[in-house]
């Protein structure tokens, strides 16, 4: 009897152990890009797992960014997270607070993996380094905002891309002159480009504390700067017709009208680049240029959008291990320009963007135009006022933007009272941010 | 009346157990910790909340725009319960009195309710749409008549009438089961008296129907308050500028979106204390206009 036991037991451990050999290491990737980026970013995965067999990773997909932060911070709680999330802009300040996570500068070193940092274009990893320096997370889909305009239509009056916001009305004017029907600007309310990308290129802070980099104690003070002028600008344009209010609850969003040649002007980030070429209608003659500026100032660099790639705290050494393998893979040059061509996100680090440029990447149709995104992220080095925003609450103080300007647009208020009642109420939130986190400082 | 009675206490224990259990899992314990929260600043990926009183609760009871969402909530709950009770009414004694085809679309009616409140706004969005929808031919005979996309009223209308639509279903059938349920020698004895149609549905079904009339009513009040998001999350998203931002889908802004866990948590206890009490005060004074048979 107790030999069959033991003849059994044995015989058990060694099922295991050589099942334990053959299997590789799995560990989970939860993501919020959608439709055709979400696919290509799944196709990263595919790729990871058909270069190696010691690690397999499984990539979840969520519909958005919001939702994916939302379900990993349940699960987390639930002691079920993934090993890497992808998350946004707006997440950072939380999960920085959290320190709930690997830092991926530490792991990389950790696990003696090589990574040459200062290749990263400075522009994009200040976003997701701490105030020391320390990358907390993984560039990945990086993004900015463009201006995309109809060549056509500013050929026919003799003008080319604005490249102030005073040219930029003038043109409106031309082509509204020149033929009555069109519609010159399609707007869209984005607080990203309106007020974050716009006070970026200004230099123009959105917040005290350098945009929240300095301290929890931080105020918005977008209400007292330029941003005020531009988003009166933008309202009297609508008033004169020049231009349309197109988001998706009025039938047809922004990019849908420019790229069914309704629209001369559209603001947006430059990872819709291959989503404009594949909607565009036939013969539709377009670019895309630098943001404008106001006449009379000088332009800085323009901030980082989409998302980055953190590694949760309570994992296994070997999911780690897994991690910061499938980081160096999505890192080595060629899978960073598959997915940049794949997709219309630019390169994060310069010795991919170099190369890009070298081999014509940028000459021809249809990745023509996406260096200028490029040429705007890193017209200078980031500053103070130009690194991105670290503010808590982001995701309801954007809302509280959004909700107050689209009263302001519907005629309940004037801008200024509307953007007054927005950074009261704005700031109301980042006080309680940092009273959640009272006794905690930023890293 | 002879009582059933079980004598072994623990059957009767280890049957209803399980029962206590799920309300335990998913009604006191969540309850518990959302009260809990209610009274800290919890944060959101953990790693501990402070004590911070009724801080919460002040911070939204003096929040201009808390009042609108209860005064939005409040103008959806009315709206849809009178729209939907009325529509349910007719339509059931429309079935009641047989006429002609109550066979198919008495079926017809039932339907809506197992349609899930999104696929309900979906349906709803598109009909609304002042673009693409039935509503252009509106808009084209009257332009700029219909604009639920900057009209905070008609986007109202607009999720009252779909919310209501859902709810027709349900009390639909309860009406129809009251109406049959009425002896019909009572109603005869009226036709007989000379009582008209209206006549007798106004002095004999009507106030027979009170009863069904009242759990109606009560269940169509909590029902908007509580199950109106898939609505509103589909068609308006709680624009525009907060003009559909009821209470339930606030709390989902605020704690999911926003991750402002303890301001959410603090909004749900409110909503549960007005549904509780809501329904305390139809129990305690319109119950007792209510006579049962």
């Amino acid at each position: 009897m107790n030999r069959t036991i033991t003849t059994v037991t044995a015989l058990g451990l060694a099922l295991i152990g050589s099942a334990a050999a053959a299997e590789p290491v799995k560990f989970e990737y939860w993501y919020g890009l959608t439709g055709d980026l979400g696919a290509r970013l799944a196709d990263t995965c595919t790729r990871f797992n058909d270069a190696q067999d010691a690690y397999e990773i499984s990539c979840i997909s969520y519909d958005g960014y919001e939702l994916v932060v939302q379900s990993a911070i349940a699960a987390f709680r639930a002691g079920k997270a993934p090993t890497i999330l992808q998350s946004f802009d707006a997440g950072t300040a939380d999960l920085m607070m959290s320190g709930e996570f690997y830092p991926v500068q530490k792991m990389m070193a950790d696990f003696g993996i090589d990574v040459d940092w200062s290749n990263y274009f400075p522009g994009i990893t200040n976003y997701y380094a701490s105030s020391k320096g320390e990358l907390f997370s993984m560039p990945f889909n990086s993004s900015t905002a463009v201006m995309y305009y109809n060549v056509a239509d500013l050929e026919k009056v003799g003008l080319k891309a604005p490249e102030t916001w005073e040219d930029f009305e003038a043109a409106m004017k031309a082509v509204k002159a020149a033929d009555p029907a069109r519609c010159g600007f399609a707007y869209e309310p984005s607080v990203w480009i309106d007020l974050e990308q716009f006070s970026a290129i200004h230099n123009l802070g959105i917040a005290t504390n350098n945009n929240g980099y300095d301290g929890l104690d931080t105020q918005f003070t977008y209400n007292t700067t330029l941003h005020v002028k531009h988003m009166e600008n933008i309202q009297r344009w609508m008033t004169e017709g020049l231009a349309e209010m197109k988001t998706a609850a009025t039938g047809a969003t922004s990019q849908d009208t420019f790229a069914q040649n309704i629209c001369t002007f559209y603001f947006g980030s430059i990872a819709s680049h291959s989503s404009v070429h594949l909607k565009a209608v036939e013969g539709l003659n377009w670019n895309v240029a630098m943001l404008p500026i106001y006449a009379g100032t000088e332009r800085r660099n323009s901030v980082v959008g989409g998302a980055s790639l953190w590694v949760l705290s309570g994992k296994s050494e070997a999911e780690y291990r897994g991690a910061a393998e499938y980081m160096k893979f999505v890192a080595l040059p060629e899978q960073e320009k598959w997915f940049v061509a794949n997709t219309g996100y630019i390169p994060v680090t310069k010795t991919a963007f170099a190369e890009l440029t070298a081999e014509g990447f940028y000459n021809d149709a249809p990745f023509k135009g996406r260096e200028v995104a490029m040429k705007q992220l890193t017209f200078t080095e980031p500053g103070p006022l130009t690194r991105g925003y670290r503010l808590g609450s982001m995701i309801q103080t954007r809302a509280e933007w959004k909700s107050e300007v689209e009263a302001a647009f519907n005629g309940q208020k004037t801008m200024q009272e509307a953007l007054d009642t927005a950074v009261e109420r704005s700031n109301a939130m980042l006080a309680k941010f940092a009273k959640t986190y009272a006794g905690k400082t930023l890293p | 009346m002879k009582r059933a009675v079980f004598n072994n206490n623990w059957v009767a224990a280890a049957m209803v157990a399980p029962q206590l259990l799920i309300i335990f899992i998913f009604f006191y314990w969540p309850t518990s910790q959302a009260m809990y929260w209610a009274f800290t600043l919890e944060q959101p990926w953990g790693g501990g909340n402070t004590w911070v009183g009724f801080e919460n609760f002040i911070a939204l009871l003096t929040d201009d725009l808390y009042w609108y969402s209860v005064q939005v909530s409040v103008i959806y709950a009315i709206g849809s319960t009178v729209l939907a009770i009325g529509m349910a009414l007719i339509l059931a004694v429309f079935v009641d009195r047989q006429l002609r085809g109550f066979k198919s679309y008495k079926i017809g009616l039932i339907w809506p309710y197992a349609i899930a409140a999104p696929a309900v706004g979906l349906a709803f969005r598109f009909i609304f749409n002042p673009g693409a929808g039935v509503m252009l031919y509106v808009n084209d005979v009257f332009p700029g008549a219909w604009n639920p996309n900057a009209n905070g009223t008609h986007a109202m209308i607009m999720v009252i009438v779909a919310g209501a639509w859902k709810q027709v279903a349900y009390n639909f059938i309860f009406f129809l089961a009251g109406l049959q349920s009425i002896p019909r020698s009572l109603v005869e004895a009226g036709a007989m008296d000379g009582a008209r149609v209206l006549r007798r549905m106004r002095d004999i079904q009507l106030p027979l129907l009170a009863p069904t009339f009242f759990f109606v009513l009560v269940i169509n009040i909590t029902d908007s308050f509580t199950d109106s998001f898939g609505i509103v999350d589909t068609m308006t998203g709680g624009g525009p500028a907060r003009a559909t931002n009821l209470m339930v889908y606030k709390i989902f802004n605020d704690g999911f979106q926003g991750l402002d866990y303890s301001g959410a948590a603090a909004q749900s206890i409110i909503l549960m204390f007005l549904v509780v009490s809501l329904t305390f005060v139809q129990f305690r004074y319109i119950e007792r206009k209510v006579h049962y048979t």
